[in-house]
């Protein structure tokens, strides 16, 4: 059923990876993906792969989750390693099919995107997603980004807007299930006929819906004007963000490898390995 | 004479253009006491939620003024003031509730006074408490039932410190449990905090708790006095569109047989100890 | 004898089945529904009255157990299944929600059409259904959306009356409106059923709405049937309607507290009309009472 789709795919939890102030999360992941793209031979990827799978045990979160995670991705993995294969043609030729072949370089190269790719997903997911409530994270960026405010660019009215979109997620799935369910009891089909009678019998289901979230929306805006509501200033909040030891360990450590990296990449060998 | 809330010859009309439009509020006057529990009743379209807009300035008169606190809610600059004295909760639970986390939600209006964090803290906990939800504290307001998403609402409002809830039909869509914890809960912050409470209504058994009815019609007061000596008036009641509590009712057609019962038992122990005494 | 339109069979329903968010909704329901009565279905929220209505028109699909329609299971064929629908109208909870109309014709015509019937038989069962919910043909050219709410009501029960169903399922017909308007829409459907010789099933908290209007009354509580009975034998049950968490009418209760100092009343009394006349059969006034 619709309405058991869990917000996001925030795993709830406890562990040290749960507790970090979102905004060290938020750095942690931008520096790791920076990283990853730095990375280029397998003694880098080895060591991004090390990183990951301490984080996987320090999140706690099932290793059959996070490969589960993986799996609307798998065709674009597949398309990407077909392409890669067969479009790099230097190198010595391993196999060749009618005009096809396959040279160790092409494999080489599709191999590690592979890993770029799976290691950028899982990392993303384990370190933020997995581990960040969608409100969490809204805050995170929010706070990151209110040094914006000085140039007029309206920070607060946007994390609130997304907050109040999070909160009316669930509503609003609820109710399409509803509405979805009354007009199947007044004969609506929606399970057959052209792609253009599928998208016409939508009709019933999206009106109602549009006139709900404006109705709801009309409602909430009065509710919360009737709670002093005016905007983001001289606003305090219950929830607040605090840097911990533990997050500007976080922050030290993040900075400190993709530094490394730099300088690896661009000192020690410019191009192939490590 | 102190009051919580006054309406001073209050109109108002919806403006849309090139309609005549009646008026939907006709010159209403009406005293709310502080630590009064008012009910207000009347038939879809007598105005008594168009009444309720006007008590924290969502809706300003079109003619005459409201006071809240002795506060003119026309004047712009208070109007923060008077919102924060007088609460509102609306119908739909599912459209009053801001935020993904009970706690957080409950915070909302006391975050938009400006409130330092620690005092924040002691509201949200203390509302929360007040309303028999603290243990709640963390969980998705959308799993939570019709009348657990009400008692949010009002621990919201109660985290502001106003001295008057206006509930606006804050129990047409609960069952009949929701419906009963809503309405101990509104009863007991009368009570014990002495916070006035306006519930527009169309329930009868809610009004029967009130201290005074008010009865809308036509976007004027019809009726107004004790429960006891509204809901004698059943004819007029009925004529008003409006039902009568069964216990009310029993006794009206009891009397119209020839036996003459008090009217205003609102409650079945009550009502059954009169038929008892007139039988013996 | 009376003739049973629909059978429900040991049905369970389990939401979710086989992970860990498996949550049963009913269980063991067993009930026949007679042609041309009104059933009153009660319980509080979470009891599975919702679940066990989305059966009846194939909405769910049963975990085990049965839903049959004149004796025919309405799973065993896809055609079955699709007829249901048009057999047994079920209006959900606030069904003005789902209008979706630029007319009121045109919305009440949306159930008549999928059936696929002709133009002109389209166009006299909306009228008749128009006129069954109360309604004035000058509203059929309007907006759905510029009506009342009450009005906005009817539209949507109308729009599942169009399709003349065999039984009609209304959930909390009543919800939200106020005191007039709940009576005038129970009147039109006790109207409707006698005069087209439908079922009706209606689900409500409202012990005093279902009291006034069913034959029978079926109480649900823990997803499962707990009693079926005519509203006499419901009503002599005050204690275990209190501890299913329901309220018995006000009317009930008094009669209740009569008994309780030892007057010899029938407890079952649960409309203000029988009630009176009983205490004045008491009373020995041989006058009945007259509205």
């Amino acid at each position: 059923m619709l309405n058991d789709i869990t917000l996001g795919q925030y795993f709830p939890g406890n562990s040290l990876l749960h507790r970090l102030d979102p905004r060290a999360k938020l750095i942690l992941s931008l520096v790791y993906i920076v990283t990853l793209f730095l990375c280029s031979g397998p003694i880098s990827f080895a060591i991004m792969a090390g990183l990951l799978t301490v984080a996987v045990i320090l999140s706690q979160i099932p290793f059959f989750v996070i490969l589960k995670s993986l799996r609307p991705i798998l065709i674009l993995l597949l398309i990407t390693t077909i392409f890669n294969l067969f479009y790099m043609q230097e190198g010595t030729v391993l196999l060749q099919l009618w005009i096809l072949r396959i040279t160790d370089y092409g494999l080489y190269n599709a191999f590690f995107l592979i890993l770029r790719i799976v290691l950028l997903i899982t990392g993303t997911f384990v370190m933020l997603t997995y581990t960040t409530s969608p409100i969490m994270l809204t805050d995170a960026i929010e706070s990151l980004l209110s040094p914006l405010k000085k140039f007029h660019v309206p920070v607060h009215e946007l994390s609130m807007m997304m907050s109040i979109a999070l909160r009316f997620i669930p509503t609003l799935i609820q109710e399409t299930n509803k509405i979805l369910s009354a007009q199947k009891s007044r004969g609506a089909n929606f399970d057959s006929g052209s792609l253009f009678a599928r998208a016409r019998a939508l009709v019933p289901v999206l009106v109602p819906l549009f006139v709900s979230a404006f109705r709801r929306a009309e409602e909430l805006a009065v509710a919360m004007e009737s709670r002093c509501y005016r905007g983001g200033s001289g606003r305090t909040r219950l929830r607040v963000l605090k840097f911990k030891k533990c997050d500007y360990c976080v922050l030290i450590v993040s900075l400190t490898v993709i530094i490394l990296a730099v300088i690896a990449r661009y000192t020690i060998s410019f191009g192939m390995l490590p | 004479m102190e009051y919580s809330l006054k309406a001073c010859d209050l109109c108002y009309s919806y403006s849309e253009e090139g309609k005549e439009q009646s008026l939907v509020l006709d010159h209403i006057n009406l005293t709310v006491t502080p630590g009064e529990y008012v009910a207000v009743l009347g038939h879809n379209g007598s105005g008594k939620s168009t009444f309720a807009k006007h008590c924290n300035g969502i809706l300003l008169p079109c003619g005459g003024t409201v006071y809240v606190g002795g506060m003119d809610t026309q004047d712009e600059k208070l109007i923060y003031e008077i919102r924060r004295l007088c609460g509102m909760v609306f119908q739909n639970p599912d459209n009053q509730i801001v935020a993904t986390m009970v706690e957080e939600d409950v915070a909302f209006g006391p975050e938009n006074l400006g409130l330092p964090h620690d005092e924040l803290r002691a509201r949200v906990d203390y509302a929360l408490k007040a309303v028999g939800m603290y243990e709640y504290r963390n969980h998705a307001p959308h799993l939570l039932s019709g009348g657990q998403k009400q008692r949010i609402a009002i621990a919201g409002v109660i985290a502001m410190r106003p001295r008057t809830i206006v509930f606006d039909e804050a129990t047409a869509m609960l069952d009949p449990i929701g419906r009963r914890e809503v309405l101990s809960t509104i009863c007991k912050l009368n009570r014990e905090e002495n916070i006035t409470m306006v519930c527009i209504t169309h329930h009868m058994e809610e009004a029967a708790e009130a201290d005074r009815i008010v009865v809308f019609d036509h976007g004027t007061i019809a009726l107004d006095g004790t429960p006891e000596e509204i809901f004698a008036q059943v004819e007029t009641l009925r004529s008003l569109g409006l039902a009568v509590p069964q216990t009310v009712e029993l006794l009206h057609a009891l009397n119209k047989h020839g036996l003459s019962l008090p009217l205003d038992r609102l409650d079945p122990i009550s009502c059954a100890e009169a038929i008892y005494s007139a039988i013996n | 004898m009376t003739e049973t339109i629909m059978r429900v069979c040991n049905l369970s329903h389990t939401y979710n089945a086989g992970t860990s968010l498996t949550h049963s909704a009913i269980h063991d329901v067993n009930f026949e529904l007679y042609q041309g009565e009104i059933l009153g279905i009660i319980g509080h929220t979470g009891s599975g009255k919702s679940t066990l209505i989305q059966h009846l028109n194939g909405l769910l699909s049963p975990s085990s157990g049965t839903v049959s329609f004149r004796g025919e299971d309405i799973h065993s064929s896809k055609q079955t299944l699709h007829d249901v629908r048009f057999h047994v109208g079920l209006v959900f909870q606030y069904p003005e929600h789902q209008l979706f109309e630029e007319t009121v014709f045109k919305d009440i015509a949306f159930g008549p059409r999928n059936m696929g019937l002709s133009e002109s038989e389209i166009e006299s069962r909306v009228l008749e259904a128009l006129e069954a919910v109360g309604l004035s043909s000058s509203v059929l050219e309007k907006s759905p959306f510029e009506l009342s709410g009450g009005q906005k009501r009817r539209v949507a029960i109308a729009g599942v009356i169009a399709m003349q169903p065999n039984v009609l399922i209304l959930d909390e017909p009543t919800a939200g409106l106020d005191p007039k308007g709940c009576a005038s829409i129970l009147r039109h459907i006790k109207e409707y059923n006698q005069k087209t010789g439908a079922s009706i099933i209606i689900v409500s908290h409202s012990m005093e709405d279902i009291a006034a209007m069913a034959d029978r009354i079926m109480v649900m509580c823990g997803g499962t049937n707990e009693l079926i009975g005519t509203p006499n034998e419901i009503f002599s049950q005050v204690e275990i309607l209190q501890k299913a968490g329901l309220v018995v009418p006000q009317v009930t209760a008094v009669i209740k507290a009569l008994c309780d100092r030892g007057l010899p009343l029938d407890t079952a009394l649960y409309t203000v009309e029988d009630a009176c006349n009983a205490i004045l059969g008491l009373m020995n006034r041989e006058v009945p009472y007259a509205e």
